[in-house]
């Protein structure tokens, strides 16, 4: 069948191209610098006015048992991952068996590879596609900080430049008994959060009458 | 084994047919003009003495003064090599001509020889980046990229 | 009652789970069928020819194994003796033969996950994947003994390998030699003449002799198209004229057939790993040579046959401690050039699945 690329809604490539390259020089020129982490949380003691509900702990010990990781494997420690959930190094025994296609069921990002400016828009749609609470492991060198490839010309030096990062797992690539223990840190942290508002029930309440 | 021609026989047999086409042979490489590198390499390919049907890679390197491209090809059949070598002059827009309609396989390789070195191929489908995204200013691999 | 259809472009984006890594596909379809086909990559494009002219001869290595990232024995096999190619270094004995072995046993590793990922692309949702894997887990266990490494060994040298085998080395890998023809014959018992697998892909993605000479295809797929051209028997390179192995061909270019040559290849693997136990002298495993290598001016192209296809590396010198140019010739992407070819008339089940059965990897794509 003969292709006519003049349709309404067919683009031709070459504008296609352009547009997605005026994309990536935008967010090149705003990435300059690192995202902060969030929350300094690995030293903090747990403080006196943290107090944990049974509603929350509940919440908590249910989304720390069972985070659903979206995709976003580039390159060599993508396969690592690929070995943690085989036969050997199970992880679904942590409750991470899903490897869902699509972000808005997941809740945690493993970046496992080489982050490049092509690709960096397309892995901040994701993270912006993941729905709320959501977290993030930089997974191996490349993605701590670029790693071996660290002085090229298209590659973007850690993934905090785009995305804010929770756990950092070094290593090239990193073993899968370190990516399981990154992800046993990230439960730790999960762990601690705070899910209530700080009036409890009744504010709760109150911010659902406000609508 | 893969028997690699010397390049000063190959070139004796070419020259009645390319009078002033082939610059030097020694024992490795053929190098050539690039205006009959497109004539010379399909009669490279059809003739049954040679029969080259197989392009193993192309390749650019930049000498500051020039730019010189490597073919290697391979003949299946005969299960015999060569290297042909060809130049092309000046920074600003160098061109070849592209030999995409003798084997498919160089599409691409011409296509990321253009992004990574800036060469030119006329003749070539789709002469655009393949690798960089299309704002990206210069061409990475050349010696005086940054 | 004829329907009036428009065609649509379809993008098969980079984050996609089965396109095997960071590879688009601008896909124009007539209600499923694929009209047009256009690829687009360079999401991994990470500039190791450029890094490769900063870094010294041996510092280039561990960029390489980060090329064909499965694979990784392979390439540096190839980088290496592209060095010793261009300095006129020889190597001593032991080292070859301990080369060879490393290379068989890497194709075994790569054609495992190969095909299981070519079932994953089947349908089948991870079993075989599973079992292949580990059988995979095994080599790479030998693999540790030697390099300490699971992924990117690093252990190929200019002139010779790293380090000597451990003393654990070959009692294990007889162990392994002597189980793992069972299990390849288990999975043929599986999955062989499984009615939805031969539904799936017998007779899909028709890739014919001259097309595939003429596109630079190499590895598996060009030899299920029927052409005997391996670089092993061809070209050979290392030891390889010392044992005694066949060359397994389809004879119909299509998806069963590229699987039914992978399922063979390891089994000649195996053959050849058994007759270099047997021949293994003794002796140095390293050729002393400076740590910064200068090699004269020159220039030097070596292939090997890797597991996917035709590995080169081109290299350049000017008699000074880094390459002035190292060009890798990608085996994936060319084995990509016939894709629009192979897909166009077919569904998108089926594109998913062609596209398996070529068994690319992004990072050699982009480099």
């Amino acid at each position: 069948m003969e292709v006519d690329r003049t349709g309404e809604y067919i683009y031709p490539d070459t504008e296609l191209d352009r547009v997605e390259g005026q994309v990536i020089e935008e967010l090149k020129a705003n990435s300059q610098e690192a995202i902060p982490d969030p929350d300094q949380w690995l030293e903090e003691e747990l403080e006196q006015n943290i107090i944990l509900t049974t509603v929350d702990w509940v919440i908590n010990w249910g989304r720390r048992s069972s985070p659903w990781v979206s995709l976003c494997f580039p390159a060599c420690c993508g396969f690592e991952f690929v070995s943690a959930m085989g036969p050997r190094f199970d992880i679904s025994r942590f409750g991470m068996e899903i490897l869902r296609a699509s972000p808005r069921q997941a809740d945690l990002m493993i970046t496992a590879g080489t982050l490049t400016w092509k690709m960096a828009p397309n892995i901040k749609r994701i993270y912006n596609q993941m729905a709320e609470p959501k977290w993030v492991i930089a997974m191996g060198a490349c993605a701590i900080s670029g790693g071996i490839f660290r002085s090229s010309y298209s590659v973007v030096p850690g993934y905090n430049h785009i995305i804010p990062v929770d756990v950092y797992v070094p290593g090239c690539p990193p073993r899968p008994e370190g990516l399981i223990y990154g992800i046993q840190m990230l439960q730790k942290k999960i762990a601690k959060r705070k899910n209530l508002p700080q009036e409890g029930l009744k504010g709760l309440i109150k911010e659902g009458l406000r609508g | 084994m893969t028997v690699a021609l010397s390049a000063k026989e190959v070139a004796a047999k070419l020259e009645p047919k390319f009078p002033a086409s082939i610059i030097e042979s020694n024992k490795d490489s053929l190098l050539v003009k690039s205006e009959s590198l497109f004539e010379l390499i399909s009669f490279l390919k059809t003739t049954p003495e040679f029969d080259f049907n197989y392009l193993s890679s192309i390749t650019a390197v930049d000498y500051l003064d020039y730019f010189e491209l490597v073919y290697h090809l391979t003949s299946m059949e005969h299960n015999h090599s060569l290297v042909i070598k060809t130049r092309c002059y000046g920074r600003g827009n160098p061109t070849v001509p592209s030999i995409v309609s003798l084997y498919e396989g160089a599409n691409v390789q011409e296509r990321e020889i253009y992004d990574l070195m800036g060469i030119s191929f006329e003749g070539h489908p789709n002469m655009k980046r393949i690798f960089l995204w299309d704002g990206f200013e210069g061409h990475p691999l050349r010696k005086d990229y940054l | 009652m004829a329907i009036r259809t428009e065609p649509f472009v379809l993008n098969m984006g980079p984050v996609h789970p089965s396109t095997h890594g960071v590879y688009r596909m601008r896909a124009t379809l007539d209600g499923e069928v694929v009209v047009d086909l256009e690829p687009v990559i360079g999401y991994l494009h990470r500039g190791v020819e450029k890094l490769a002219e900063e870094r010294t001869y041996t510092g280039v290595i561990p960029l390489t194994d980060r090329l064909d990232y499965i694979s990784s024995m392979s390439n540096n096999l190839a980088y290496v003796m592209a060095v010793e190619k261009l300095a006129g270094i020889k190597v001593p004995e032991r080292a070859e033969y301990l080369r060879v072995i490393m290379a068989e046993l890497q194709r075994i590793c790569n054609h495992l996950i190969a095909v299981g990922s070519f079932f994953n692309d089947c349908g089948a949702y991870f079993t075989p994947f599973l079992h292949m894997y580990r059988e995979r887990e095994k080599i790479i266990d030998l693999f540790e003994m030697v390099s300490g490494q699971r992924l990117t060994y690093n252990y190929m040298r200019v002139g010779g390998v790293s380090q000597d085998i451990p003393e654990e080395f070959l009692p294990a890998l007889d162990r392994f030699l002597a189980q793992m023809p069972r299990c390849i014959d288990e999975y043929d018992l599986f999955l062989k003449e499984n009615e939805i697998l031969l539904a799936r892909s017998k007779g899909v993605g028709i890739l014919t002799r001259e097309k595939a000479i003429n596109c630079s295809i190499t590895g598996p797929v060009l030899r299920a198209t029927g052409v005997k051209w391996d670089l092993r028997k061809a070209d050979p390179y290392s030891v390889y004229d010392r044992f005694e192995f066949d060359i397994p061909t389809g004879s119909a270019g299509d998806c069963y057939d590229r699987y039914r040559v992978r399922i063979a290849e390891m089994r000649q693997s195996l053959r050849i790993i058994e007759q270099a136990l047997k021949q293994l002298p003794s002796g140095p495993v390293r050729v002393e040579v400076p740590h910064l290598v200068r090699p004269p001016v020159g220039e030097a192209y070596a292939h090997i046959e890797s597991p996917k296809g035709e590995l080169a590396f081109y290299l350049v010198s000017d008699n000074s401690i880094a390459p002035y140019r190292c060009h890798i010739r990608p085996t994936s992407l060319l084995n990509l050039s016939a894709l629009r070819d192979m897909a166009i008339g077919w569904k998108i089940a089926d594109l998913i699945i062609i596209f398996g059965s070529i068994d690319i990897c992004l990072g050699e794509v982009d480099r």
